[in-house]
């Protein structure tokens, strides 16, 4: 299945203070294909989520926000990027109530039930890459 | 010497600021009275240190001086364009007395380069001093908002509520928190309420956050409800998977009142009429 980018922008997230406008973006792009309160909710949280990582983990990074479509339904992809340590063990990192900070350890695995899809790449001493996508009616 | 021809400009001082306020009207980006006496200022302490030239300390005094005008500007209120207007038509001012004092033309083409350098130099210090006279002010909005934000209302006997509106961040819930266990001490109330109605999403941090606040309360030896939790917010939490169920939670701030009604054995009752 292909997916078509229709509209796309980038942002740097270095400090606290840039996590609240980014979400108030990611909205904004669900909104614009009329994606359901619920829907957004999701998304937003799951944006908020990866984006607290990014910068508690990874110490800061790019985020790149994009409108996509797959022919049948109109959808957000988010990927946040980093150049941090990496995960060691992402099947470890994925499973519920893991953490090495002092969080719940609901971040990832919870992040990945709010979306319709994730990918997670990390290196170890190369940085982090997640991929979300929401689609409209997922 | 090349700033010869600069120096003379102390003698035509008047002129000088003659133009420079018409030209400041013409363009408005002048605002009268107070002004001129900010100008007639800046202009002497320009001119005597254009006089001085090489003396580097008093152009230290000129650029304290511009920078001071800039931020009372910003303050009051004008745009960087009419702040930058400002200088600019001093300068064209400036160049235009030049050009009636110098006749050789390399002459005054040399003064009029010397005359760029400063006051440009002076017009990036302006837009700094602008910008930072901005940031003071918002910096303190956020003091004061965050100030605002958390006001924690006693709305019976032994009740307090909480509204939070915005993003629940570590900072935010620290004034919070405190907050509301010195309001629950000074009230000596047995029940708080957290309404997070204006509360847009609630991750994990925001969850987390609200458990230690609950905690924290329950330490205290008082019992926290918490309201407001939207359809859409009760379904992220549990897709994220967060366990709240050792807390109790009401979908409105009218549920939550009518529990604390309960805990603490009262009764709301319509009065009957009688006859």
């Amino acid at each position: 299945m292909t997916t078509i980018t229709n509209n796309r922008e980038e942002a740097l997230i270095v400090k606290e203070q840039d996590v609240v406008p980014l979400r108030n973006r990611v909205k904004e792009y669900g909104v614009k294909i009329g994606m359901s309160i619920l829907n957004q909710t999701k998304l937003i949280t799951a944006t908020s989520e990866l984006v607290r990582n990014l910068l508690k983990y990874g110490g800061g990074g790019k985020v790149i926000i994009e409108s996509v479509s797959n022919g049948r339904d109109n959808g957000v992809r988010v990927t946040f990027i980093d150049n941090g340590p990496g995960i060691a063990d992402i099947a470890l990192a994925m499973k519920d109530g893991y953490s090495t900070g002092k969080s719940l350890g609901l971040g990832l695995p919870g992040t990945k039930r709010l979306v319709n899809e994730f990918d997670i790449k990390s290196e170890l001493g190369n940085g982090t890459t997640v991929t979300i996508t929401k689609w409209k009616n997922g | 010497m090349q700033n010869n021809s600069l120096m003379g400009l102390k003698e035509h001082e008047n002129k000088l600021l003659t133009i420079w306020s018409q030209i400041l009207q013409d363009s408005g980006a002048g605002d009268g009275a107070m002004e001129e006496e900010e100008s007639k200022e800046f202009a002497s302490l320009f001119l005597s240190a254009l006089e001085k030239s090489g003396n580097f300390d008093e152009f230290e005094k000129v650029e304290d001086l511009i920078i001071g005008i800039a931020s009372s500007r910003g303050k009051r209120g004008f745009s960087p364009r009419e702040n930058a207007q400002y200088l600019i038509s001093f300068k064209q001012a400036a160049s235009k007395v030049i050009s009636e004092l110098i006749t050789d033309s390399a002459e005054l083409y040399d003064a009029n380069l010397k005359l760029n350098e400063i006051l440009d130099n002076m017009m990036i210090m302006t837009f700094e001093a602008f910008m930072k006279g901005r940031e003071d002010i918002i910096s303190r909005q956020v003091d004061e908002i965050s100030e605002i934000s958390t006001p924690v209302i006693s709305v019976w006997e032994g009740i307090v509520a909480l509204p939070i509106i915005g993003t629940l961040d570590s900072s935010r819930t620290q004034v919070v928190m405190e907050n509301l266990l010195q309001q629950i001490v000074d009230t000596g109330s047995s029940i708080a309420i957290l309404d997070i109605s204006g509360v847009p999403a609630v991750d994990s941090l925001v969850a987390q956050h609200l458990i230690k606040t609950v905690s924290a309360t329950r330490l205290m030896g008082a019992e926290c409800i918490i309201s407001g939790i939207r359809p859409e917010i009760a379904q992220t939490v549990v897709h994220l998977g967060i366990d709240l169920t050792g807390i109790i939670t009401k979908a409105s701030l009218a549920s939550a009142l009518r529990t604390a009604f309960d805990m603490l054995q009262l009764n709301v009752v319509k009065r009957k009429v009688i006859g």
